[in-house]
């Protein structure tokens, strides 16, 4: 495997000089994103310590130009609906306790500003890293007294994705020194690099050693998670990170994990670290 | 014209052939997006010209191809372009939008948002206010995605 | 989902005779009446058919959709604008439905 990888380096490398143009060869456009021409994303950048690829890239860069456009103004962008929305949800009182978000943390826009770029985080009560879904969830039950949201619910992406994009631009970067986060990011590791399904594929086939390359008529990525949710322009709709998880896995043809299941969520501590460093782009569009 | 006209019946042809395997469908669309460009034009096959319309050569997924025309004119009360008829031939309708201007549009240009069932053309034809049509066409090619999907 | 929601982009000043970009989206998901539920039954029809946009009263631009248009309509055309006045925008539904939104503009 180390052998392939390394003849798709050079394979690219020498498309990329002969042809100045990596799009072709199915690699990352050498462009710049810049939201609503004033908003520097961070779409390229070192790779942290004993991460297996010298630079981390984000998905952006693996798509059209028609698609780039979508998420390089705002306006332009369906995510953003989204995000309206989700503001909607923020203020809206829900439960028993009579009570909004915004009762107890105020205006979304200042108590959310980098917050989104920090998780999943270690929740010491759950002994467990939390995501913003299901800290939402603990916030709902515990101090609205409102029912918890379904896996995927339209309010759930809603306002996940209104807390994400308070963060947007802002570097990812999640606290692996609290509680027992490096279990749960080996157990993540782990499963990253377990070939899964009738077609043997994992996490790190398609979106480390293949990435840059072609699958059909598709770029492979690096897989980062900066985005979500993310609008596909597939469903025409926000596409929450567990959603296509079990997309992922599922088109390996294996059995794929309950949304929130503890494999998912140590893939979650795992994957958004292999992107640390990246600007959160969420609503970010892609194909 | 004449070119249109030739890619036009090449279309009628190519669908008649198809039929005889066995798809009513394919014939129906390409006869239905020749009805739909007369139904609009009066009659007549739109000359080329004054119209272009812009779209990604290939689309990374069909749900969402961004297309956009604009038209050369002066659009004055009495010189302008009254609509743009949106066609996409290989689609289950070729149907997609009708643009209305008027001179207070300043410009007659638009765009939006489509949705291509498969690689085909996309048609804009442009009816002015004296009553004569033109037409642009571009062929987009829809990508399948990566993993069945 | 919740009710849908237009989001318009207008200039707020511009010149005399200017030729203004206008940008409209709304959040819909335009069922196209092709697809199939998980039983097989087919997806009634459900589209915002008519958009209109209107400047003082007067219309500027409007578009007849069917539904090959995306989810999420989006529409971006121009104007010519004299006078100060108000944008009028206007979606109208297969249901019967109709969404509306004004934006001021300041001609100098």
């Amino acid at each position: 495997m180390a052998k392939i990888h390394k003849t798709g380096v050079l394979l690219a490398g020498l498309l990329t000089a002969g042809m100045s143009s990596a799009a072709l060869a199915g690699g990352p456009v050498d462009e710049k994103l810049v939201i609503d021409e004033e908003l520097e994303i961070i779409t390229r950048t070192a790779a942290p310590e004993g991460h297996p690829l010298d630079e981390v890239i984000s998905g952006w860069h693996y798509r059209t130009k028609e698609t780039r456009e979508l998420e390089a103004d705002s306006f332009q962008n369906p995510g953003m609906l989204y995000v309206e929305r989700g503001e909607e949800i923020w203020n809206t009182v829900e439960g028993d306790a009579g009570k909004s978000c915004a009762s107890c943390h105020g205006d979304g826009e200042e108590f959310l500003k980098g917050i989104g770029a920090n998780y999943p985080k270690w929740n010491a009560d759950a002994n467990k890293p939390f995501n913003l879904e299901l800290q939402v969830n603990q916030c709902r039950e515990a101090n609205m007294q409102a029912e918890p949201y379904k896996f995927d619910a339209a309010d759930q992406k809603a306002l996940v994705t209104y807390i994400k994009h308070q963060s947007i631009g802002m570097p990812v970067e999640i606290d692996l020194t609290q509680g027992e986060m490096q279990e749960w990011w080996k157990k993540g590791e782990e499963t990253y690099y377990t070939r899964t399904g009738q077609l043997n594929l994992a996490c790190a086939t398609c979106h480390e050693d293949y990435n840059g390359n072609y699958i059909r008529a598709d770029h492979l990525s690096q897989g980062n998670v900066n985005g979500f949710p993310t609008y596909r322009l597939k469903q025409s709709a926000m596409v929450s990170l567990h959603n296509r998880f079990r997309g992922c896995i599922r088109d390996t043809r294996a059995e794929f994990p309950a949304a929130f299941s503890d494999e998912l969520m140590a893939l979650e501590v795992y994957v958004t670290w292999r992107g640390t460093g990246l600007s959160v782009e969420t609503p970010a569009v892609r194909q | 014209m004449s070119l249109t006209r030739r890619e036009a019946l090449g279309l009628t042809a190519g669908a008649a052939a198809f039929i005889t395997f066995g798809g009513q469908l394919a014939y129906a669309a390409a006869a239905e997006t020749e009805e739909a460009i007369k139904a609009f034009s009066g009659g007549s096959m739109p000359a080329s010209g004054k119209i272009s319309l812009d779209a990604p050569e290939i689309a990374e997924n069909g749900n969402t191809v961004p297309v956009s025309v604009s038209v050369d004119s002066p659009m004055t009360a009495d010189n302008y372009v009254e609509s743009v008829l949106i066609l996409a031939e290989g689609n289950p309708s070729p149907a997609v939008a009708t643009f209305h201007f008027t001179a207070m549009s300043g410009e007659a240009a638009a765009k939006t948002r489509i949705r291509l069932a498969k690689t085909q053309n996309v048609i804009a034809v442009a009816k002015m206010s004296d009553g004569t049509t033109f037409m642009d066409k571009k062929e987009v090619k829809v990508t399948i995605g990566g993993c069945g999907g | 989902m919740a009710a849908p929601k237009p989001r318009v982009k207008v200039p707020k000043k511009a010149s005399k005779g200017e030729v203004v970009t206008l940008k409209t989206l709304i959040s819909h998901p335009m069922e196209s009446g092709q697809r199939k539920d998980k039983q097989g039954n087919p997806i009634p029809r459900k589209i915002i058919n008519k958009f209109t946009c209107e400047y003082n009263g007067q219309v500027v631009f409007s578009c007849d959709m069917d539904p090959a248009v995306s989810a999420n309509p989006y529409l971006e055309f121009t104007a010519k604008v004299e006078d100060s006045g108000t944008f009028k925008f206007t979606w109208v539904d297969d249901d019967g439905s109709v969404y509306t939104t004004e934006k001021k503009l300041a001609v100098e």
